[in-house]
């Protein structure tokens, strides 16, 4: 296999990671709100994000980009294919992260707040101060975790005409008849990038105040 | 936007015929996985420190690249190295080393969270390595791998909708087929997602179900 196929595979990466950042980002600020929604007392907020929650979770990705894909135009909203798959992987990854949300402010210890309270600070300042930053530490291993199992996932919005990483080695391993030369160089991609933010993730783990020595 | 249900009904066979298949693929596989993880895990516990290396890196690669490209690799690979399958068997085989690799993960922590003692005193009693295996290291870790792996399970559940993109004809290819020919998406592709949604749910709380009935066995045998 030339040289040459293997630079076209890294540049199909280039797509493979931006949609994977994009998604991971917009899922994160959904599950916030998904979870702040999970954690309140009232009723008719909790079951909307227990059923979105169980939804996303419950449906393979591939359904989900299908649905999306094949439905947006339906109801007459046509988006371009890269907006459907980023809409479909952030709403799944959004998801997941907000049951790691969820579990991480329920186990924000009690009398962190209460001491803070004593202080005198106000509810906003405790969540953004105290709350966010407890939650966020207890929640960076699975946020790492759940960054890699999204780059792994978006091999999956080749389905819907993208081409990234996986689908170009689809491509050329019709165009060349070197399957077994294509995928395993893009599998030997997906592991280096998901080695990197794994070993991104260990080194932010560490050098965040209060980590273990 | 309409919503035939009549559509469906019309090709019910078809519906049923894949989703048989689905179902079939996923219990086979799972099956597969978890015996083949447990192999896994018993040669990287026993089998020195070598083995222990290079099985531990072919679970690192298994679990690091994406599943699409691994079915790839043994479906368009495989006939460059002279291994011809239909596309059910490789989804199959695809779907067994896949899920294998976390199995072989779950029953590693399940041995090590074991009490060395028992296996000591297993040692001690004279059993051999089998044995302590099948009547120390496996009931006392049930308790302790059947949580993640049911997890498991329904994660391997969802994945079999990968599989048609190999052309598996289980229930993701029948419902988009049955979709973009009589233009029906609505109706097939949330006959689709209901289909899944139910049985993922349904596996979960079975999970639960049977963790509370094993968490009582071992409470009165304690």
């Amino acid at each position: 296999m030339s040289f040459k196929l293997f630079e076209l595979l890294l540049q199909a990466s280039i797509y493979t990671v931006t949609i994977s950042i994009v998604s991971i980002l917009i899922g994160f600020a959904i599950a916030i709100l998904l979870s702040g929604m999970l954690l309140s007392l009232r009723r008719h907020l909790v079951l909307p994000a227990r059923i979105f929650v169980s939804f996303f979770r419950g449906v393979p990705l591939l359904v989900q980009l299908l649905l999306i894909y094949n439905l947006l135009p339906v109801i007459g909203i046509n988006v371009p294919s890269v907006v459907a798959a980023v809409v479909g992987l952030s709403l799944c990854t959004a998801a997941y992260q907000a049951e790691n949300l969820r579990g991480g402010f329920a186990s924000v210890p009690v009398g962190l707040v209460e001491s803070a309270e004593m202080v005198g600070l106000t509810p906003g300042q405790i969540f953004r101060r105290i709350k966010v930053p407890t939650a966020l530490r207890l929640t960076l291993p699975a946020l790492v975790n759940e960054a890699i199992l999204i780059l792994k996932a978006s091999s999956l919005v080749s389905v819907v005409g993208i081409v990234e990483l996986t689908r170009m080695a689809q491509d050329l391993a019709g165009s060349t008849f070197l399957p077994l030369q294509l995928f395993a160089s893009a599998g030997l991609i997906y592991l280096v990038i998901n080695w990197i933010v794994a070993l991104a993730g260990g080194l932010i783990e560490r050098s965040l105040p209060g980590a273990p020595r | 936007m309409s919503f035939d249900i009549n559509v469906l009904i019309d090709q019910w066979p078809a519906i049923a015929s894949g989703a048989g298949v689905t179902i079939m693929i996923w219990v086979f596989g799972t099956i597969a996985a978890a015996a083949l993880g447990f192999l896994l895990a018993v040669a990287r516990q026993y089998g020195g420190l070598a083995v222990d290396k290079a099985l531990g890196l072919i679970v690192a690669v298994l679990r690091g690249t994406p599943f699409l490209i691994q079915i790839f690799l043994v479906y368009y690979g495989g006939p460059f190295i002279g291994l011809s399958l239909d596309p059910l068997l490789a989804g199959l085989i695809g779907i067994s080393i896949y899920g294998a690799a976390y199995f072989s993960e779950i029953f590693r922590s399940g041995f090590r969270a074991v009490p060395r003692g028992h296996i000591e005193a297993g040692e001690c009693v004279g059993l051999t390595q089998g044995q302590i295996v099948r009547r120390i290291l496996l009931p006392e870790m049930t308790m302790l791998v059947l949580p993640p792996s049911v997890n498991m399970a329904v994660i391997l559940m969802k994945e079999t909708a990968v599989l048609s993109i190999i052309t598996v004809p289980e229930l993701t290819a029948t419902l988009s087929a049955i979709g973009s020919q009589q233009y029906a998406f609505v109706e097939a592709l949330s006959a689709l997602a209901l289909f899944y949604w139910v049985l993922v749910e349904f596996t979960g709380r079975l999970g639960n179900l049977a963790e509370t009935k094993l968490s009582r066995f071992r409470f009165f045998n304690a």
